[in-house]
């Protein structure tokens, strides 16, 4: 089967690419991309996004949109198996493909835990059966996320994980943590570390300082992330393991990572979330426990940090933490709301904002969010247009502004914060390994 | 007379103006309560209902009666006897008495910002009698009624506020009542229980007694709230009332006509000398007789909003 992406404004930085072109598809790769340079005739459009037939081919018309290489969102939780009521592997990639993100990886902390080869098979089985974008399995670092003894990183790798975490239980033994980048080394796979120190964070449930002492709510103070930050960069230094430091929102984590990185240690990576570089704990104020996610939201000094860290690439990706929870669990009181913000739909619209405000380029942001996350997970058909590549495309209307509105998420979470935010750069189409998804 | 609110979460949320109006209608039932008959008809036909989430005794009665004296009908449930242990939603449950026909909810909860969450999901006014370590607007209120009464003003007044500032929702009310009338609020305590981002309000912070009290026109104590710390905020009782418990001695660094509040409980020993908390600058039972004064205005002026 054949598809003809046309006259899209293309940006593929992994090529180079950033003008009109044509994308041919071939049975679900890239089979080629032809520029649509000075000769360029203008093609029969029957109008934008729509499609129409030449032949065989299905011709999907770009003229005036954007169109990028698929995204990779490499920190998602799609909670199958154990919590099908908040997100399953079915809807939580539909949200995906809905937000122009073609592959997502999924982390660990289900129920049970994805701390063994089986749980990972079963999840890869769903992916096949009802997913609608590429799936990658995280693995937990510690068997039953318990932070005791590594999980078992060659078998799970064997049955399709491409990294190790044990996300929001973050390893508070110094010496497993030590272990697990080492013995990652032999595969060569990123270890992902939610970077908190548990005693200093002390079952606090938003950022610490004057409006979580008004608010009476615990603070977690931002240097229980930072402590942890420089610990799992010394210990990278000590094992030379590669450490992916998971949604950094502090200023002095991005000022550690910073220096590090200048030290040239080169196999830290780290990431953030939309939510890090958009809002502050002021979402909190009201109780509004859409607004309680984990890391906490922190103040505007450590947005400008986080924006400085991705301009100058100190920050290398940038990923949602898509967390999904169900309506009955954040309707209540805020101690006993569970952390996280459902992102997957919004992100690209979020992110596209810091090209808005030149913070980054619209290559810099393609790279952070498809190019990069490539790179790190070693996923050689993705992330990129060139021919022979899955056929991941995400064709953008960066005209057209959309208000956020969670009722319509595809995903089981509407929690949100950013309710009533109007974006623009909506998805038009999606093709994910070839197949086309339309979103109008 | 009303209020601008449908509801009383916290001082915070609460204007100048109907501080004002509560601390003047809270006057006025001060007197009917020092009559022989104490009950006014005002609010025959409402009904309050008490939901205490957590353990009380002066604020659980207080409420009571001043709904009685008031002539509403009212009813308490305590943790122990509500549907919390069956695992309903305290949504659900103030729904369900709201359905019963409750026109005042009152609430005590250990978590913070309960009170808004119903506020904001119930048609009738809910009243919060405390929200973790958020705020106890009744207890300021009826501090500053104290105050106001014994001083004439509070404009002007020196208060020290003395203790486990972090955890307190008395505290927190009481520094933002007396800030908006004006008052000076010097915060004293260990390091680790009075937090010094609180400054940006406009507090003083010490963590001495000798210098913090000095010149006080009031000092308010606050109850060593063991349930709501957890360990470690200071090495023993013995030293906290070695460094931050109020003694006679210590009392006189402040003003001459100085004035003792305390929220109660009291631990005695631990935060204060008995013979402090029995002493002739005492107003510790004051503050309880004129709660119920404050209550019963809190209710009548919300019922007014409503109409």
């Amino acid at each position: 089967m054949t598809i003809i992406i046309r006259n899209g404004q293309v940006t593929d930085p992994s090529q180079g690419i950033d003008g009109i072109c044509d994308i041919i598809v071939e049975n679900g790769k890239i089979q080629e991309i032809k520029p649509q340079g000075a000769g360029h005739k203008p093609q029969p459009a029957k109008g934008r996004g729509q499609e129409s037939k030449d032949g065989e081919a299905t011709v999907i018309d770009a003229e005036g949109h954007l169109v990028l290489p698929g995204l990779i969102d490499m920190h998602v939780h799609l909670r199958e198996p154990g919590f099908e009521y908040k997100e399953t592997i079915k809807t939580g990639t539909a949200a995906a493909a809905r937000g122009g993100i073609t592959a997502v990886c999924c982390m660990p902390n289900t129920k049970p835990v994805n701390d063994n080869a089986s749980i990972t098979g079963f999840i890869l089985g769903q992916a096949r059966a009802e997913a609608s974008c590429a799936v990658f399995p995280v693995g937990a670092i510690t068997k039953g996320q318990k932070g005791e003894e590594l999980a078992e990183f060659g078998l799970m790798h064997e049955a399709g994980c491409i990294a190790f975490s044990d996300d929001g239980r973050p390893v508070m033994d110094s010496l497993l943590m030590r272990r697990a980048l080492e013995y990652s080394k032999i595969l060569d796979l990123p270890v992902i570390a939610h970077c908190e120190d548990l005693t200093l964070a002390a079952g606090g449930v938003m950022n610490e300082g004057l409006l979580s002492v008004t608010l009476g709510l615990r603070g977690i103070p931002a240097q229980a992330e930072d402590i942890m930050v420089c610990r799992d960069i010394a210990l990278a230094e000590l094992t030379g393991g590669r450490l992916h430091i998971a949604h950094v929102s502090t200023k002095g984590s991005i000022d550690l990572i910073r220096s590090a990185k200048k030290r040239g240690i080169a196999r830290i990576t780290a990431e953030t979330c939309p939510h890090y570089f958009h809002i502050t704990e002021e979402a909190v104020r009201g109780y509004n426990t859409n607004a309680k996610v984990n890391p906490p939201l922190r103040t505007q000094q450590d947005i400008d940090a986080v924006r400085e860290g991705l301009q100058d690439g100190t920050i290398d990706v940038i990923v949602t933490d898509h967390a999904p929870h169900h309506a009955d669990e954040k309707r209540g009181e805020f101690d006993n709301a569970p952390f996280g913000i459902s992102g997957i739909e919004t992100s690209i619209g979020l992110s596209m904002k810091l090209v808005d405000d030149k913070v980054l380029t619209l290559n810099e942001l393609v790279r952070k969010m498809a190019v990069i996350p490539a790179e790190i997970l070693g996923l050689k058909n993705k992330g990129s247009l060139r021919p022979g590549a899955d056929a991941d495309v995400v064709i953008l209307d960066t005209t057209k502004e959309f208000t956020v509105d969670p009722a319509g998420f595809l995903s089981k979470g509407k929690n949100t914060p950013f309710q009533g935010w109007v974006l623009r750069a909506a998805p038009v189409v999606t093709l994910a390994q070839g197949r086309i998804y339309r979103w109008d | 007379m009303s209020l601008q609110t449908k509801d009383l979460t916290g001082i915070k949320e609460l204007s100048i103006g109907d501080i004002g109006l509560i601390l003047e209608t809270a006057s006025g039932f001060k007197d009917i309560l020092g009559r022989d008959i104490k009950k006014v008809p005002a609010l025959r036909g409402k009904t309050t209902v008490n939901m205490f989430y957590e353990p009380s005794t002066r604020t659980r009665t207080s409420f009571e009666l001043a709904a009685k004296r008031l002539s509403t009908d009212v009813i308490s449930i305590s943790v122990s006897t509500s549907s919390m242990v069956k695992g309903e939603t305290l949504e659900d449950t103030a729904r369900n008495v709201e359905a019963l026909g409750a026109d005042f909810i009152v609430i005590r909860h250990a978590c913070s910002g309960t009170a808004h969450f119903l506020a904001r999901h119930m048609r009738a006014s809910v009243i919060n009698a405390g929200d973790g370590t958020n705020e106890h607007p009744t207890q300021a209120l009826l501090d500053l009624f104290t105050i106001q009464e014994k001083k004439g003003q509070i404009k002007g007044l020196t208060v020290a506020i003395v203790g486990d500032i972090l955890h307190s929702r008395v505290a927190k009310s009481n520094i933002y009542g007396l800030l908006k009338l004006g008052a000076k609020v010097r915060l004293i305590g260990p390091p680790t229980l009075v937090p010094a981002s609180l400054k940006a309000l406009g507090v003083e912070v010490y963590y001495t007694m000798q210098d913090g009290l000095r010149d006080a026109d009031i000092v308010m104590m606050l109850r060593i709230q063991t349930e709501r710390q957890g360990k470690g905020f200071f090495p023993s009782p013995v030293e906290y009332f070695r460094n931050w418990g109020l003694t006679a001695a210590r009392l006189e660094a402040a003003k001459k006509d100085v004035l003792v509040m305390h929220p109660g409980p009291m631990n005695r020993g631990v935060e204060i000398a008995s013979d402090v908390a029995d002493g002739a600058r005492s107003v510790i039972l004051e503050q309880v007789t004129n709660g119920l004064a404050v209550r019963m205005a809190v209710l009548y002026l919300l019922s007014g909003t409503k109409q």
